[in-house]
């Protein structure tokens, strides 16, 4: 990817802090359109944070983010954060929010549940759902929307191996959409299969920014190593 | 024993044979406290979601009356009442002393803290849950107060539920304000306190069993509303 492209994201020099507590520090990222990145890191690095600050749910302390509106984004929470509505009306509800025609709505949500094999559950009450099948309707709230900027965060923690496989084979599918996914991960694996960059990070800190393939065959830093090592 | 039978019986028997009496009684409690839990409903909802979504410097003072006024004793209540809308103050060319309509005051007055406090915490908690999801989705403060007061519909029915059962229980406020007037202002409960006053335990006891049947009426009304809401999702 060229640095001379017109990034999606820039974050120069961010600083976070929590009362005296840095939770981000000195971050710098420029991430492209089209790109797959995987955040890796410990619990407490800061994977998170970064995914929430991308998306304005953090505000930086100092330095610069630039990123696309909200409206332009979509963020997929660990535990899919649905309303008490049914598995169709939570779809719904994230078109109108985002002013939508009620008519477009509709079609979008019928496009979106049968992409994410959600169509034979549209009229069931979405807390009853499975874990997987919550995953897939945060998906499918998401692919409604279709974003510009897709963020995931360890979209499939505690799921089963078939509904992790059903989660990646819509999030591959959103990327070839068209969207850039930077998605916070445990799974080593997962961000072998899915993204073409690393973004590792420790203590609130970007301690490498490479390509998935030099990250998982030749990581520079001692906190990397020991990471892949564990 | 013996006692609690005979009132059961009675209760039985006042209810089978429609006693006009108890029916008028029956009516005016519900009627009062339906009406003061609707009033109190339109402030306190509005203000719940007003201190939800403020970040105003009021909003913790605020919070603290309003908690600390559930405990607002009912006679004290009444008393206040009583003298707002006596002849010589300032409500009193209204002419709601002794009537209904100050009853319906008085228990506005209880019970607006008592649902106020009681969503605020509702819709609190609520936001937490969902404050990320709707700061992702760019909704606006009053748009994410708005889904969350739909969100926590079924909670907040039971709030509103726990102000008219407040209401209704209630006996001090209504016996100063509305004087327990016979076909005028008696309310279930003044008419228990006026029985129990009179050495008719098992006739008090009676009418006690009827106020229990009306509230569970009424909160058998709302879960099956619930119940029948439910049923739209397979």
């Amino acid at each position: 990817m060229s640095d001379a492209a017109q990034p999606i994201v820039a974050i120069t020099n961010v600083d976070v802090s929590m009362g005296s507590s840095a939770i981000l520090n000195r971050v710098s990222i420029r991430i492209h359109p089209g790109e797959r990145v995987a955040v890796l890191g410990a619990n407490g690095a800061g994977k998170s944070s970064l995914l929430r600050l991308m998306n304005a749910l953090l505000d930086p302390s100092s330095g610069n983010v630039v990123a696309p509106a909200a409206a332009e984004q979509a963020l997929i929470f660990q535990r899919p954060v649905l309303l008490k509505r049914s598995v169709r009306d939570n779809v719904v509800f994230a078109l109108l929010a985002r002013r939508t025609t009620a008519d477009v709505a509709n079609r979008v949500t019928d496009e979106a549940l049968a992409a994410c094999e959600l169509a034979p559950l549209a009229h069931r009450y979405a807390r009853t759902l499975s874990g997987g099948e919550q995953q897939k309707l945060a998906l499918a709230r998401a692919w409604a929307l279709t974003p510009k900027l897709l963020l995931a965060d360890e979209p499939t923690a505690n799921l089963a191996p078939a509904a992790v496989h059903a989660v990646e084979m819509i999030l591959r599918r959103m990327c070839e959409g068209g969207a850039t996914i930077v998605l916070a991960t445990h799974n080593r694996g997962q961000a072998k299969r899915l993204a073409t960059r690393v973004i590792f990070m420790a203590d609130g800190e970007i301690v490498e920014d490479v390509d998935a393939k030099t990250f998982f065959t030749s990581p520079k830093s001692a906190a990397a190593i020991a990471y892949l090592d564990a | 024993m013996s006692l609690i039978v005979d009132s059961a019986l009675e209760a039985i028997r006042l209810m089978a044979s429609g006693d006009a009496r108890l029916m008028e009684v029956a009516q005016l409690s519900v009627r009062v406290s339906g009406t003061a839990t609707i009033i109190a409903a339109l402030i306190a909802l509005p203000l719940a979601a007003w201190l939800v979504q403020t970040r105003s410097a009021v909003r913790a003072p605020v919070v603290v009356m309003l908690n600390a006024c559930m405990a607002l004793p009912p006679v004290i209540v009444g008393l206040v009442v009583y003298l707002l809308l006596s002849r010589s103050g300032p409500l009193g060319a209204l002419g709601w002393l002794f009537t209904p309509n100050g009853m319906i005051v008085a228990q506005t007055v209880l019970i607006t803290p008592i649902i106020a406090a009681l969503a605020r915490q509702t819709l609190d908690d609520a936001q937490l849950e969902y404050r990320d999801l709707f700061g992702s989705l760019g909704l606006s403060r009053w748009q994410s107060v708005a889904t969350l007061l739909y969100e926590t519909r079924f909670s907040l029915l039971i709030v509103l539920l726990a102000g008219f059962g407040r209401a209704i229980a209630e006996v001090g406020a209504v016996m100063m304000v509305g004087g327990n007037i016979a076909g005028e202002t008696r309310v279930m409960t003044t008419a228990i306190a006026l029985e129990t006053s009179k050495g008719e335990l098992a006739s008090a006891l009676a009418l006690g069993m009827v106020l229990l049947l009306i509230v569970l009426v009424v909160n058998a009304l709302a879960q099956s509303a619930k119940t029948w809401i439910g049923r739209r999702y397979v």
